[in-house]
């Protein structure tokens, strides 16, 4: 897996309370038991983490971890 | 109709013990919790009382420990202890039958505080989407309803020092109008932050004892110079007690009275004619069917303000007429805000279970203008029939309490 991803695995186990074997590539963020409000702080905090800014109209999009990360490096994230 | 409502279950997460034994020891050994606080640091008044070994994290989990500010966690925490004391099980009760009601003063103030720095310092961008549901009074019920799937009446009283009894009062008539058939109810405060701090001690309200942060709360004591800001948690089950007896409850005390009134006199400072606290005393006394003579134990507001303790001493010794043992827990706990009704609550069921009067801590030089038995030093072993615990509220909002034994 990227950095990226690996970076986003850390966000989500540190932050938001995710256990480690349930972050996988296809992970919804409803399997992962994070609601809207949870999207907008993970939106900010990968802003903070990443330096690349999801929207709130693409942050309605996202449903898989996988689909997250993959958007996140098209915006140029690198960890 | 007088159907006698019980207390079947306790939890507190106080500054004197993390969990009911540890809460009841520690207003016990009558060693105050008030210390030097470091988030506090350099401020006029920089000393507290806080709930010791609090950590969010390990006892809820990480989510809760990021999404629900303290004041919420303490109540959730002290919720889940309340249910198991009381032997109930959430998985098999009827979630609409059951209400919660919860007394909070300020509601999330360290969530307020941090997020409006975040938006001075970075910006509105970067401010959190969880800002509102922390920070409303309110979702202290609304978590306990998603956390125990308690579905029936939900909501939070505000009336500032007497909230949590004030919730403890309409919980009891909820249960006596058959709304309900189980209530959680008693209350939550966590602003010990540096602008709450700060507004208390502008106010004048806060002891400015920084040299003896252990002595500070002194409630009765000649030389008590305000209140020792805390905070707390404090829940209680009450069911109706033919319920409650014919599910082999074992009840610590009948919640048998409840008064209330309004001061109408100043926005924070007592009436110091009392009129106002004795016709909450005289309702819950009423309401109860008691006489003035047959209280005999008082767990007083007691807050160690110079106004507050004189004032209430002078209602008590008016208005109740009988031998009556006095003793504020705050000499211990400091002040809980809008939770310290429903941690008193707690402690004033311990007593009248358990027999023992806990001992107000650091009452040295009793103030000559206060003419009551008050405890001192260690407990006093009484067996406590009808006990009332008092609760007073800027805004001049009083709520009083009357428990009898089981």
């Amino acid at each position: 897996m990227s950095a990226v991803y690996e970076k986003v695995k850390l966000l989500l186990v540190d932050k938001f309370g995710v256990e480690e074997d349930e972050v996988d590539p296809t992970a919804t963020f409803e399997d992962l038991d994070l609601d809207s409000l949870d999207l907008v702080e993970f939106a900010l905090a990968a802003e903070e983490e990443l330096g690349v800014r999801i929207t709130d109209e693409e942050a309605e999009q996202l449903e898989t971890l996988g689909e997250t990360v993959k958007l996140l490096e098209e915006k140029g994230a690198s960890a | 109709v007088s159907t006698a409502i019980a207390v079947t279950g306790l939890g507190l997460a106080t500054p004197a013990g993390l969990g009911t034994e540890a809460s009841w020891n520690g207003v016990l050994s009558g060693v105050s919790a008030s210390a030097r606080d470091p988030i506090l640091e350099g401020l006029e008044v920089d000393f507290s009382c806080r709930v010791p070994g609090f950590d969010a994290t390990d006892l809820l989990g990480r989510k809760p420990a990021r999404r629900w500010d303290r004041f919420v966690q303490l109540a959730v925490w002290a919720a889940r202890q309340a249910v198991a004391d009381a032997n109930l099980d959430t998985e098999t009760w009827d979630g609409p039958r059951v209400g919660v009601v919860l007394g909070c003063g300020m509601g999330g103030a360290a969530t307020w505080e941090e997020q409006h720095t975040r938006m001075l310092e970075k910006g509105p961008s970067k401010v959190s989407a969880m800002l509102i549901p922390m920070l409303v009074p309110n979702m202290v019920a609304g978590q306990l309803a998603m956390d125990l799937g308690a579905t029936g009446p939900n909501l939070v009283t505000a009336t500032a020092c007497a909230s949590g009894a004030t919730a403890i009062g309409v919980a009891r008539d909820l249960l006596r109008s058959g709304a309900c058939d189980i209530v959680l109810t008693g209350g939550s405060e966590a602003g010990l932050t540096r602008l709450c701090i700060t507004g208390f001690s502008q106010m004048g309200a806060l002891s400015t004892r920084r040299d003896d942060p252990a002595t500070a709360s002194r409630p009765f004591d000649t030389d008590r110079d305000g209140f020792v800001a805390a905070e707390a948690a404090g829940v209680v089950v009450l069911e109706r007690e033919d319920d409650a007896r014919a599910r082999g409850a074992h009840p610590r005390a009948l919640v048998a009275g409840y008064g209330a009134s309004a001061d109408g006199y100043h926005i924070t400072a007592p009436d110091p004619d009392g009129s106002g606290a004795e016709r909450a005393i005289l309702a819950a006394l009423a309401d109860a069917g008691v006489g003035p003579g047959d209280v005999d134990h008082v767990n007083a507001h007691g807050t160690s303000t110079p106004l507050n303790d004189v004032a209430e001493a002078k209602t008590l010794r008016r208005v109740l007429t009988g031998d009556y043992s006095v003793t504020s827990t705050k000499g211990v706990t400091g002040h809980a805000l809008g939770s310290a009704g429903a941690i008193e609550a707690g402690f004033v069921s311990m007593t009248i279970k358990n027999g023992l009067v806990p001992p107000t801590a650091n009452l040295e030089n009793p103030d000559p203008e206060i003419d009551l038995d008050i405890v001192v030093d260690k407990p006093r072993e009484q067996r406590v029939e009808v006990a009332l615990s008092n609760s007073f509220g800027f805004g001049g909002q009083n709520a009083v309490l009357l428990f009898t034994s089981a």
